[in-house]
């Protein structure tokens, strides 16, 4: 038995020191080991984002003749087109964010109120969407709203119009479109966080006199607020830099944010411009993700996942 | 009430809120059941629901050698992204959740960066250095571009896989001799597979359907059936593209159903 | 012999073993030997640092300092798998992907035993724990007293030099549990293997351990016998954690140890002077009818509160004269029954000289 009773182990040096480099090196080589599983990926992440990310920041900063200066950025503020991209964008994200809220409330309640079984079932029509390619819905979307789409045809078949309503190639098209391909990501990240409301609350609510309307409107819609702000955020935020379906559903009249980042560096090879465009698109994008952590903590955990 | 979660409001009472949320079920999937049907329409005029049927645009499809060596473009692209994004992503959960080291945080953010960083500037980015270093229009560049987005459905996918799982599995099989390689291949990864096939598909597809960093880096020879698809649009609306269509949406419904098999088999 | 484990049976000596987490250390300067063969107990509230002295032990947690020594060799820096060390986890960490015979098996699979012996191996440990014919089962057709008997045999069929269990029965039900209790003892006497056993049950310690080692804020409190431990605990720590007990405020002065104006006899010899607490269990206070007729007993008056009878056994509540309650445990046998006090009544309680023991007052 030796209870706290040595205080020099067998070579004379203090306890309290034995072993303790072997141990800090093994430390080491252990950190070094997950580090080496880490590695491959972080490499590529950095070398492939945020390497032209930077380098493309770099170049922002200069203008077409090399000199330093902030021209690329003060453009924003001068040319009344770039105001336009800016104004349109952000109205674009306002309303399809807009319209998500309005349509995918409704549907996410409905599922989180429905059996288990059922509501898989529905789910569905939210999943199967999402992982479909945003270029096949756009198309449909192209074939339903176009001048002599299906509904125009269907329209005026029925003698409801005499002529075809714009509704492709238009700021109508482009909310059209893209409110279909953002609602599943307010509808699964609103579900999700609905499910974890705690049902015996709701019971309590109308246990203690309060209606189905008011049990709703105190105590569900307040709990499911969370996550109807997370989805909020990753809608709009998406939103601001969307390419795809303004790009085939505005027919040129909608030129969003995006589109200008792409005209500029594709067609006029300006890259400060094009650069310029992108930093203060990343800068918006984390500042709204910033202003959204810091308002909701720890809950603001949204399904984050793919364009 | 039969269900666990619902509350002592009878059906009939939330009528209008069947009705509306069948009415949002019906956009979201409509477009995709009008191209289905649409795909199999003899005419090349926009008629619905189809006065004549044929398989004329699958066989246009099929038929063309662009169309075909696009599609074989992507498929590649898909398989390698696939093959190279689901082990890395693999080994980077696995480290993340052992959770032992610093700056697990900041190592979170850069992996899942592509998630959040608006997409189109990946595109410009990637361009701007491939064009530097000559990996525009090449498969490796590719999928290189696409292993980093698939990446953080991976790392997702696996770390949510992780989370459930009982570490103590594999600490006990360390104990009862196997080393650590020995203990995840043996007893970790059986168990995991679930999760990491599901990241396999969702990185294939991810992959398969990404156009914006394709639009930027892919042409020529290795144009991939997205970038394709995107220019045909531009140019006009080609019943073509409703077969094509078609097809993505199988593909899409086929993988994951093969991930929802695979969760009930676990 | 079964699984001939006796011969290999090692020692393990642990010493100046220090862990933080951060600021916060877990364990400070902890040595402890284990004997050959030995089933050691480390007994401790939760935070008390035995489930990570355990796991220091097993290879999963780097201590910051310190070495484990096992049959003389140092096997601090080894990593787990080469330990040769078996271990059971409170979840029994069974393999879901696995029957119970590959369970077994995986141990010996990883030493590249070949496959006739593993078979032999298996069967003989499923024996050994009771499991015999169950090798096909799924894990999860099993029952809790089941699954901990493979994860059991799983630790035990490779022969280990050592083996570690962490509160392997609280996810037990209490028959069963007690059950276990006596097979897991009666194994480690067949088998012989040095154990070293987490627990924060103290019943469970005592019902089988060669020794218990009490547990308290990263230190060891005490090491003893079972008997030894509650018979003579050395602080306050251990006094209360082991049972249930009586501490009353004495002072020792002149070499002798003082309650109020009352010189105590007691076996031991009188510690430093300065205030003590006297340990007294329930069951060593004695209810003493007649105060002249008792020698050496240490006496003090006082008055009854309350009895509670309970079948087999009573408890008197009793107030001292300093207003301090103890409790008194006797079982009900005729002649103490027939003797019971009323509530209110004035009586002496009386204490053993051997039965006197002092802790520091902390």
């Amino acid at each position: 038995m030796s209870v706290g009773s040595a205080s020099l182990d067998h070579a004379g040096r203090p306890d309290g020191v034995l072993n303790a480099d072997a141990l800090r090196a093994d430390a080491r080589r252990q950190a070094l080991g997950l580090l080496a599983l880490l590695s491959p990926g972080l490499f590529l992440v950095f070398s492939i984002i945020i390497v032209p990310i930077g380098w493309l920041f770099w170049l922002s900063l200069f203008d077409e003749t090399g000199q330093l200066s902030l021209a690329n950025y003060a453009r924003f503020f001068e040319q009344a087109s770039y105001i336009k991209t800016f104004a349109t964008t952000f109205k674009v994200a306002f309303v399809v964010t807009g319209a998500c809220v309005l349509f995918g409330y409704p549907l996410a309640y409905m599922l989180s109120q429905l059996p288990r079984r059922a509501a898989s079932i529905c789910l569905i029509f939210v999943i199967l969407p999402f992982w479909t390619s945003v270029l096949v819905r756009t198309y449909a979307w192209l074939v339903i709203l176009q001048r002599k789409g299906l509904i125009n045809n269907w329209l005026i078949d029925l003698g409801v119009i005499g002529q075809p309503l714009p509704l492709a190639n238009n700021f109508a098209g482009v909310v059209i479109g893209m409110t279909h391909i953002m609602l599943p990501f307010l509808v699964l990240p609103l579900y999700a966080s609905m499910k974890t409301i705690d049902v015996d609350c709701l019971r309590a609510g109308m246990n203690l006199g309060a209606s189905p309307a008011a049990t709703f409107r105190q105590i569900f819609f307040p709990l499911s607020l969370p996550g109807l702000a997370s989805g909020v955020v990753i809608v709009f935020v998406l939103c601001l830099g969307f390419f795809v379906t303004p790009a085939l559903m505005g027919g040129g009249k909608v030129i969003m944010w995006a589109m200008r980042m792409e005209q500029a560096t594709s067609l006029y090879s300006n890259w400060g411009a094009g650069a310029a465009l992108g930093v203060v698109l990343l800068a918006v994008t984390l500042a709204l993700l910033g202003l959204f952590q810091w308002l909701l903590g720890a809950r603001a955990t949204g399904v984050w996942s793919r364009r | 009430m039969s269900t666990e979660n619902s509350l002592p409001i009878s059906h009939r009472q939330r009528l209008w809120l069947y009705l509306l949320g069948g009415l949002v079920m019906l956009f979201l999937i409509a477009p995709s059941v009008i191209i289905v049907i649409m795909s199999f329409s003899g005419s090349t005029l926009l008629q619905f629901p189809p006065e004549q049927w044929s398989l004329r645009w699958y066989q246009s499809y099929f038929g063309s050698v662009e169309w075909r060596d696009a599609t074989i473009v992507s498929v590649k692209v898909a398989v390698m992204t696939a093959i190279v994004a689901t082990p890395l992503g693999t080994a980077a959960a696995y480290a993340i959740n052992a959770g032992t080291l610093r700056l697990t945080g900041a190592i979170n953010a850069l992996l899942t960066a592509s998630l959040i960083i608006p997409v189109i500037l990946i595109g410009i980015g990637t361009f701007f250095l491939y064009a530097r270093i000559g990996l525009n229009n090449t498969l490796t560049g590719l999928v290189i571009a696409h292993t980093v987005q698939a990446l953080p459905l991976v790392v997702l996918t696996v770390l949510s896989g992780l989370r459930s799982y009982d570490m103590n599995q594999e600490m006990v099989a360390r104990s009862l001799g196997a080393g650590r390689f020995a203990a995840f291949f043996q007893v970790t990864m059986p168990q995991l597979r679930f999760s990491i096939v599901s990241g396999a598909l969702f990185a294939f597809i991810t992959s398969f359907d990404e156009v914006v960093v394709s639009l930027f880096i892919s042409g020529g020879e290795t144009t991939t059936l997205t970038r394709r698809m995107f220019n045909a649009l531009r140019d006009q609306i080609d019943p073509t593209i409703a077969a094509i269509s078609t097809c993505l949406i199988v593909l899409s419904i086929v993988l994951l159903s093969a991930a929802q098999l695979l969760g009930r088999g676990r | 012999m079964l699984l001939s484990l006796a011969p290999s049976a090692l020692p393990i000596g642990i010493h100046g073993i220090d862990k933080r987490f951060g600021a916060v250390s877990i364990l400070s300067d902890l040595s402890l030997d284990v004997a050959a063969g030995e089933f050691l107990t480390l007994l401790g509230p939760s935070g008390s640092g035995k489930t990570t002295l355990l796991m220091i032990l097993a290879g999963f947690v780097r201590a910051n300092a310190g070495s484990i020594k096992v049959g003389g060799e140092e096997i601090i820096t080894m990593p787990p798998h080469k330990r040769n060390i078996g271990m059971v986890f409170q979840n029994y960490a069974l393999f879901p992907h696995m029957n119970v015979f590959n369970n077994i098996a995986f141990p010996l699979k990883q030493r590249r035993v070949s496959a006739a012996e593993t078979a032999e191996r298996v069967e003989r440990a499923l024996d050994l724990v009771q499991l015999k014919g169950l090798g096909e089962r799924r894990v999860d057709q099993l029952s809790g007293g089941q699954r901990q008997r493979v994860a059991l045999a799983r630790a035990i069929v490779f022969e280990p030099r050592i083996v570690l269990m962490d509160e392997p029965l609280s996810a037990l039900d209490k028959g069963l549990r007690e059950h276990m209790q006596i097979e897991l003892r009666n194994l480690h006497r067949r088998l012989g293997m040095t154990t070293v056993y987490v627990t924060h049950d103290q019943r469970e310690a005592i019902t089988m351990s060669d020794r218990i080692a009490v547990m308290n804020a990263g230190r060891i409190e005490q090491i003893d016998q079972p008997e030894a431990l509650y018979a003579r605990p050395r602080t306050k720590f251990v006094t209360g954690f082991i049972g249930e007990s009586n501490f009353i405020p004495v002072e020792c002065r002149n070499g002798s140890v003082w309650y109020e104006d009352r010189k105590l006899h007691m076996n031991d010899s009188a510690p430093p002077a300065g205030r003590y607490l006297m340990v007294v269990r329930p069951e060593k206070l004695r209810l003493v009818p007649d105060a002249q007729q008792a020698g050496v007993l240490n006496m003090l008056p006082a008055t009854v509160g309350d009895v509670i009878y309970q079948g087999d056994s009573f408890i008197c509540y009793a107030t001292l004269r300093d207003g301090r309650q103890v409790t008194l445990r006797d079982y009900c046998r005729s002649d103490v029954l027939a003797k019971l006090p009323a509530p209110g009544e004035p009586i002496t309680l009386g204490i053993d000289a051997q039965d006197v023991v002092l802790v520091a007052d902390q």
